[in-house]
């Protein structure tokens, strides 16, 4: 088939991309690096062969851990008359009908058989697989194959791939985020191109990606967060193109009330890089943030000042102190810089922030929901959709009530989501036999203008209802 | 206004929400002069709405109020007139994601039905993609595209008046995502991959009946679809409530001071906030299959 090369570039691997290895159900994010050792599913193999290859392309892990593109598959024969059985009732399971042993399997392995010529192995050495149903056989040849394949299919990065990988490697990091509840997020809170969207989220740049992802470059994003610096190790995975990191913002939430105060200062002033001023309500920018993790190792100017002490007219060590000077002089500027960067970033932040006239709020957190809800819905414009993720649901109940009390949403809905995966084979078809458990808790809703009176609840139902037949209420599904 | 992007102020010619409240909204089309009836009395839109803000608060002849809201492709799902049934925000949540819209992407769908799902996927597409969507009832193919052309999203969108089974999309090679929701989507599969792009995408049918779906993905599957997956969802609602129990009185432990005595009964509860599922809730709405094209 005549290729048109040019067509094909952006749907071909470069070096350097950010990529999702697949085996069966198991995903990991790499970044392809030619020369270097991946590891995948307990496997070694360089990267390097799948450059130039189009996304999507199944590779076997040769010997030596190259990667060589599959052929094609061909549709088994399953046309022969295979001998089966009819049931089961014959079949003793003793743990004795395979003859090759663990360390028969090594050798084979060993000697540079494939996947498939294992699994044929296997068959051949099974006394009751000839006993087996027809069913029972394929069921037989899917397992071991899945055991024994040595292929890798390399994907680009997309939500749904990464979010279904955070969710079955790491959970815990994403705050047991499933990627269905996900889904959810990003359709009721109207994420699309053009908007400007806050996110606060500690899932390790999941959820922050997911958004970056839906708005294609267009619009603005500000990741609001705690602590000293915002986590986007997952955003990367995403492999966004770098234009897209224009549109990202990041605005530290220690400087919220400040900004909501109207006190917020980010104005340039006379550097004073060692200053470390922080008033209660007046937040200077110089102020150095001990939780800061990216710190240049240690306190340069301390360990300078120590040497200053000794004064000598020896030439050598006027000469090194001429250097530890240079050093100092050009660390100092480094963190002018640096400070002058920081104060940039937040000053283009606030600047986003000020007019409260975000389009959209997506949080998904570890922190408790309800201040951060009530602290950044003021950003919202009115007649826009906010998303509250939390693992548990009693403190979105907290969130919902907080709400309903101080007005300035409608359509509060706290919902789960439930997903169920089935297998469908001919006269096989059924829901898969383990199903998640939970995939955490959603509080949805729309902002409206805020009264200056109380505003009245426009759902009466905050009391039980007294014990009498429940009227049937019209589902909105279904 | 559009359904694609936002905007702060109500002009004429909008689509705008009018809340009622809990579950019930309504969509109006602004006009200098014209009125809407509500329940708590009668919006007049140049007074009420145009130049407001989206998000108002307006009070009604009767003297009760309601919101505006702007319209988003939920909002719109809730209050759309059906002509068919429709696809809800959970089951177009989860095909978004699945199909791995985003803006640029192409889509070819069928069929549009009463434009729930092709709301959605205009949103998520806009401002550089595209959707080709086939309905082959000729009233409905007219009735979407004139909501196209008033909720300002036309330009993102071809609807063609065909049978998909019978001639395809319109179109071959452009698509990144294919979306079924037709009687017999096994019979769409070959024009689903002939529209795809040769470099792969991703596809979904929707079948409410499992027999649909297992000729679906046995279609799938001989047209070399891998990543066959079939799954449903659904939402669940809790009903958030402050609700009283009362607590049991077993009495004293303290022996009466005198047979005559009676014990005081306790009136005592306790005061919990906690939800309640709602009586009933949708247990079916469809099977959702997807599959990858493989990059060939």
């Amino acid at each position: 088939m005549a290729d048109n090369g040019d067509d094909d570039s952006q749907h071909r691997v470069n070096e350097g991309d950010y990529v999702v290895l697949k085996r069966g159900d198991i995903y990991k994010a790499v970044q392809i690096q030619k020369k270097k050792k991946t590891v995948f599913e307990k496997q070694w193999f360089f990267l390097d062969n799948a450059v130039g290859e189009l996304y999507g392309t199944t590779f076997e892990v040769v010997t030596d851990g190259k990667l060589q593109p599959r052929k094609p598959k061909h549709i088994e024969s399953s046309a022969d008359a295979k001998e089966a059985g009819t049931d089961n009732r014959n079949i003793q399971d003793d743990g004795k009908s395979q003859k090759l042993t663990r360390d028969d399997i090594e050798t084979l392995k060993e000697q540079g058989l494939n996947g498939q010529e294992i699994v044929q192995q296997l068959i051949e050495n099974s006394t009751t697989f000839r006993d087996k149903t027809e069913f029972a056989q394929e069921k037989y040849i899917k397992k071991k194959k899945k055991k024994y394949e040595n292929s890798v299919m390399v994907l680009r990065p997309s939500c749904r791939i990464l979010a279904m990988m955070y969710h079955g490697r790491e959970p815990g990091k994403i705050c047991h985020l499933r990627y269905d509840t996900l889904a959810q997020m990003l359709t009721l809170g109207n994420i699309h191109a053009g908007s400007k969207v806050l996110v606060f989220e500690t899932c390790a740049g999941l959820v922050l990606g997911a958004v970056i992802e839906r708005m294609g470059g267009y619009g603005s994003v500000v990741q609001m967060y705690p602590g000293g610096g915002p986590v986007r190790a997952g955003v990367e995975s995403f492999g966004f193109p770098s234009h897209f990191h224009d549109t990202l913002h990041e605005f530290p939430i220690c400087h919220v009330n400040a900004l909501l105060a109207g006190t917020l200062d980010t104005e340039a002033k006379d550097i004073d890089t060692n200053a470390g001023q922080a008033n209660g309500d007046k937040s200077n920018l110089t102020q150095t943030d001990p939780e800061k993790a990216e710190g240049k190792g240690g306190s340069p100017d301390t360990e300078d000042q120590s040497m200053e002490t000794s004064t000598s007219t020896d030439p050598a060590e006027d000469k090194e102190r001429e250097e530890r000077e240079k050093r100092r002089e050009i660390r100092a500027q480094e963190k002018i810089v640096k400070t002058e960067e920081k104060r940039k970033k937040l000053s283009a932040a606030a600047g986003v922030l000020k007019g409260r006239n975000a389009d959209g709020l997506v949080i998904a957190s570890r922190f408790h929901p309800c201040p951060v809800l009530l602290g950044l819905i003021k950003f919202l414009a009115p007649s826009r959709p906010f998303v509250v993720y939390s693992q548990y649901k009693e403190p979105l109940i907290e969130c919902y009530s907080k709400l309903r009390e101080q007005g300035g949403a409608v359509s509060l809905r706290l919902t789960d989501s439930w997903i169920r995966h089935y297998q469908v084979l001919p006269n096989r078809t059924h829901p898969m036999l383990l199903m998640s458990g939970g995939g955490g808790y959603i509080l949805s809703g729309t902002t409206v203008a805020t009264d200056t009176t109380k505003a009245k609840t426009c759902s009466t139902t905050a009391e039980e209802p007294a014990a009498k037949r429940l009227k049937l209420t019209e589902t909105t599904e279904g | 206004m559009s359904f694609v992007e936002y905007s702060e102020f109500i002009q004429e010619g909008d689509v705008a929400i009018i809340f009622l409240g809990h579950d019930s909204m309504m969509p109006v089309k602004v006009q200098q002069g014209a009125q809407t009836q509500t329940r708590y009395g009668v919006v007049r839109h140049s007074k009420d709405l145009i130049g407001q803000r989206f998000g108002t608060k307006v009070t009604c002849s009767k003297g009760g109020w309601v919101y505006v809201l702007h319209p988003t492709p939920e909002l719109w799902t809730l209050i759309l007139p059906h002509r068919t049934q429709i696809l809800y925000t959970t089951d177009i949540a989860n095909i978004t994601m699945m199909l791995e819209l985003k803006p640029g992407s192409v889509v070819c769908e069928s069929g549009t039905g009463s434009g729930s799902l092709s709301h959605a996927i205009l949103r998520t597409i806009a401002p550089t993609g595209h959707l080709h969507t086939v309905e082959f009832h000729q009233q409905r193919a007219e009735k979407a595209a004139e909501e196209f052309r008033e909720h300002r999203v036309d330009h993102l969108v071809t609807v063609r008046n065909q049978d998909v089974c019978k001639e395809g999309f319109g179109v071959t090679g452009v698509a990144d995502a294919v979306f079924l929701d037709i009687p017999s989507p096994w019979e769409a599969i070959r024009h689903a991959k002939n529209g795809m792009k040769r470099q792969g995408g991703r596809v979904c049918s929707f079948s409410p009946c499992i027999e649909q779906v297992q000729k679906t993905c046995e279609a799938l599957a001989d047209e070399g679809f891998e990543e066959i997956s079939t799954l449903e969802v659904l939402l669940r609602v809790h009903d958030v409530r402050s609700i009283t129990l009362p607590l049991p009185d077993f009495g004293s432990d303290r022996p009466l001071e005198t047979p005559t005595d009676t014990p005081v009964p306790s009136n005592a509860s306790v005061l919990c906030k906690t939800t309640t599922p709602p009586r009933d809730m949708a247990g079916h709405t469809g099977y959702l299959t997807f599959a990858t094209k493989p990059s060939v």
